[in-house]
């Protein structure tokens, strides 16, 4: 049987990386495919270039025995390959029609937009492949699972017959993602093909058919996850041992250090996004906060952090009131803060790594002297850092956002970490990291709290919330639903909690 | 990847790392702009020049060399009248006449006093920059400054210049300032856009310094709407005879870029603010004063601006007039675009400037062509610098690593 799609040897040169080198991929009809592989490897180049974002050096793309020349998306349609991307590429104040609509408008009467076929035909799609949803509903109204499915029904529209998917489950609840696997059964049974892209091996394992493994831009390997088990498939991944098993002492619990009592706090357009949350971080102890992405949690961040204030309820860090205190303060009362977004956030990424190691130390001895800025002690600062923190860069005063994301991240850690804390917000700390650096981060994080740091860690990803968590908070909607010891809290418990649903 | 692998990777001729570095470097774009600009300027002389039409007539390559002297003429006019007529230099060396050497040199000179404003004005602007605010209110900072400054310069007597001098000059910065910060505060506390709050304030500055000199600083003795003549004492030390006009203000206007340098790129200051600048939401992370980072920033911003106008004031007009300047403030927005920011970058560019237009003048007169080629030739640079793409396209150019325009532009967004 002729695969339905092959890539030969396809290259792709950036100035400086080798981004693929003479990648083969075959697919065959009605499979699951996954490219499992670090941030970095080359999956999205590879996909780029399959979508016609992306023009290859060398190599040839051969769908269904014929080659094909793809140079734009537009192409790529036309060849029944459709892509999902990780980013929505959706309209939030149009509807679901609409949205499935764009670029493809089917009109009447020469020129007016004729929603009613295309609603019907959307309708057709959804039956088919069990993907419900309601096209005259707006997209800015639906959870992002269900947007998911208007992003697949597009490509349907679109009669694609590969569709590939960037990184689907990083957004889903577990829930979700078990939903999106049925899905995704349902079309492979309707005669579509998927390639599936992620970094989550236990996904891999038990979803797809086949798994190509992608390292350095280079292909490592193609197996099947009956002949693979997950240490095999990170050691393909990382190019080494990987340990998953998180070393953990038993916590030394003491001190009440952060104290949330009935904290209400509104988001940017000034609606409640944090309902009359209460509760304690002790030193010696990680409290994870589970929940899917939108739930409170970023506002619950930034009130604890000092970068909004709560309307209502008592916050105090160390038995100070912090409920009006400025983000300054509270670093100097000895609190640490990893931003949930890096890059905004954490970074000034045009700034060098040596300055951006003592963003919020720059005006303490012995970073400054007076108001003047002492270059020396910056740079000593940088250069111990980057030893102590393992941040991979061939000079301190080269700027942040030149470096890999990971090794941003440890430029955050590194700089957290260097100046005597009591108490650290971690929010989404591993977010977008390979596997090498998350082992590294969670393995400081445990560090700091074996010291007598209390931690408040919030994270989406629960399998990390699990593992390091010696509480777990679950929010939902804005309130904390259940906080549970996390030795023998399961993933479906929490998983459920997360999705709101409390046991009677 | 193993770090032997990685250093292999890296390895490479020294001589296309060379190239690859020259390639990438913002310093060779804005130089690349900078010619393609005089390249065009000179195409466009040409083909606004009915000589060449008529040369196109007779043959193709008459066309072409009458194009190319056109454009030769042209920037040869322009040498003449910003740096000086070498022949005539040598001329007056030769004769040993000191007034004729002056005349020689003067060309020369007169390019830096023309530069000097320019200096004060990018500086002030690209501080904004720096800071993410896009103060287009330098105009006015200028005029509130000149204003502030002339009072300071005719009313204060009986001081020595030693005194006088700073005095006014701190006149015309705190006016100039104090014409900055309103928009500043107002950003700050209202969220007021400072792009439209800062040409709303060059309005009324221009009535009121119109106001001002048909009023209470208009010169008594006089008729037309110009102050009275500053004091002796005031006066910026011009170290040569007449004609030249070339005063001190050229000095402590490189002074002030070293200061605006320092500031920016050694002090806590300077770290807060461009933390703002570049990235008001880690510097919000990092606990920094946005507020007062914003309004501070005008304050400065202006008050540069302000010096500009204290420096006109002081060291060439001695008076005030209603319109003193021909737009610095609006030219020190592209230039502080041309000088990436950056107060060595600003200095050069100004120089740049002062140069085209003081040399235009000439230009004007010897070789008729009008002095606006100078207005568009700058639009040339700028747009190029503006679009970079267009630069790296023709000269084949590499992508930089990261993007160091972003930084510069960002006041653009105004966020």
């Amino acid at each position: 049987m002729t695969p339905i799609l092959e890539l030969r040897g396809i290259t792709k040169r950036f100035p400086g990386v080798l981004a693929n080198d003479q990648i083969n991929l075959t697919l065959n009809k009605g499979e699951i495919h996954a490219l499992l592989g670090e941030n970095g490897a080359g999956k999205s180049t590879l996909m780029n270039i399959l979508y016609g974002l992306y023009d290859p050096d060398e190599g040839e793309i051969i769908v269904n025995g014929k080659e094909i020349n793809v140079t734009s998306p537009r192409d790529a349609i036309k060849s029944g390959i459709g892509m999902v991307h990780q980013h929505f590429m959706l309209v939030p104040v149009f509807t679901v029609t609409e949205n499935v609509m764009l670029g493809d408008e089917t009109t009447r009467l020469g020129g007016f937009l004729d929603r009613k076929s295309s609603a019907a035909r959307i309708r057709e799609i959804s039956n088919k492949y069990s993907l419900e949803v309601d096209p005259t509903s707006y997209v800015r109204d639906l959870p992002v699972g269900v947007q998911q499915r208007v992003e697949i029904i597009k490509l349907l529209y679109r009669e694609a017959d590969i569709l590939i998917l960037d990184e689907p489950t990083a957004v889903l609840t577990p829930q979700e993602v078990d939903e999106l696997f049925t899905i995704m059964r349902s079309l492979v049974k309707g005669g579509k093909s998927i390639i599936f892209i992620t970094h989550k091996l236990r996904e891999v394992l038990t979803f797809a058919d086949r798994i190509t493994v992608i390292r350095g831009g280079k292909v490592v390997g193609t197996t099947t996850p009956k002949e693979t088990d997950q240490n095999q498939l990170a050691a393909m991944m990382v190019g080494r041992d990987v340990s998953f098993e998180v070393d953990k002492n038993p916590a030394n619990v003491k001190d009440s250090i952060l104290e949330v009592k009935d904290l209400v706090v509104l988001d940017d357009l000034n609606h409640v996004a944090v309902k009359n949350v209460s509760f304690n971080v002790h030193a010696g102890e990680i409290l994870g906060v589970a929940g899917v992405q939108g739930n409170g949690q970023t506002e619950l961040v930034k009130a604890i952090t000092g970068l909004s204030h709560p309307v209502e309820g008592k916050l105090t860090l160390q038995g100070k009131d912090i409920k009006k205190a400025s983000p300054r303060t509270i670093t100097e009362l000895g609190s640490a803060h990893i931003p949930e977004d890096r890059q905004k956030d954490g970074l000034v990424l045009s700034e060098t790594i040596a300055n951006n190691l003592v963003l919020n130390t720059y005006y303490l001895n012995p970073f400054a002297s007076g108001v003047f800025i002492q270059e020396d002690a910056v740079l000593n600062n940088a250069e111990n850092i980057i030893d102590n923190f393992d941040v991979r860069t061939p000079s301190p005063l080269i700027p942040v956002g030149s470096l890999s994301g990971g090794n941003q991240q440890k430029v955050i850690v590194g700089r957290e970490f260097s100046r005597p804390i009591n108490f650290l917000v971690a929010s989404q700390p591993t977010r977008g990291l390979d596997v090498g650096s998350i082992e590294y981060i969670h393995k400081r994080l445990l560090e700091k709290r074996d010291e007598g740091c209390a931690i408040l860690m919030v994270s989406t990803e629960l399998d990390e919330v699990l593992e390091l968590s010696d509480r777990i908070a679950v929010m939902f909607d804005g309130e904390i639903i259940a906080i549970v010891d996390a030795e023998g809290a399961t993933k479906e418990q929490i998983g459920l909690l997360m999705a709101g649903v409390v046991e009677a | 990847m193993s770090d032997k692998e990685k250093k292999h990777e890296t390895k490479k001729d020294p001589g296309k790392i060379f190239l690859d570095e020259v390639s990438k470097s913002p310093l060779t774009l804005t130089i690349l702009a900078v010619v393609t600009g005089l390249l065009l300027g000179g195409l466009l002389v040409a083909i606004t020049s009915e000589d060449v039409y008529q040369a196109f007539d007779l043959s193709f390559w008459e066309g072409i060399k009458s194009a190319a002297g056109a454009a030769w003429s042209t920037y040869e006019a322009l040498f003449f009248g910003s740096v000086g007529n070498p022949s005539k230099i040598i001329e007056a060396l030769r004769s040993g006449e000191s007034e004729a050497i002056r005349r020689a040199f003067n060309p020369f000179f007169e390019s830096l006093v023309a530069s000097t404003p320019y200096i004060f004005a990018g500086l002030a602007v690209a501080l904004g920059f720096r800071v993410g605010l896009f103060n287009i209110g330098a105009e006015g900072q200028i005029f509130i400054g000149a204003a502030t400054t002339v009072t300071a310069a005719i009313f204060l007597k009986g001081l020595p210049a030693i005194i006088h001098v700073p005095i006014s000059l701190l006149a015309g910065f705190v006016g100039g300032g104090l014409w900055g910060f309103i928009p500043g505060w107002l950003k700050a506390k209202t969220g007021g856009h400072e792009v439209i709050n800062t040409i709303m304030m060059n309005y009324i500055a221009f009535r009121l310094s119109e106001f001002l000199l048909r009023g209470p600083l208009k010169n008594p003795e006089g008729f037309t709407p110009v102050s009275a003549k500053i004091q002796e004492s005031a006066k910026l030390f011009r170290p040569f005879e007449s004609p030249i006009r070339f005063h001190i203000g050229f000095f402590i206007a490189l002074f002030v870029a070293f200061l605006v340098y320092i500031f920016l790129f050694k002090t806590t200051w300077g770290y807060t603010l461009r933390t703002v600048g570049s990235n008001p939401r880690a510097a919000k992370y990092a606990g920094m004063n946005i507020v007062r980072s914003t309004v501070l920033a005008m304050f400065l911003s202006g008050g540069l601006a302000g010096l500009a106008g204290a420096n006109e004031v002081l060291g060439v007009n001695h008076n005030l007039a209603v319109a003193f300047s021909s737009g610095y403030g609006f030219d020190a927005i592209a230039l502080a675009l041309l000088g990436k920011s950056n107060p060595i970058g600003v200095v050069l560019s100004a120089i740049l400037f002062g140069f085209l237009r003081n040399g235009a003048i000439q230009m004007q007169l010897s070789a008729g062509i009008p002095i606006d080629i100078i207005s568009v030739l700058q639009a040339f640079i700028l747009v190029f610098i503006a679009a970079p793409a267009i630069i790296r396209t023709i000269y084949r150019l590499k992508e930089p690593d990261i993007d160091i325009e972003a930084v510069t532009l960002h006041g653009w967004g105004g966020n």
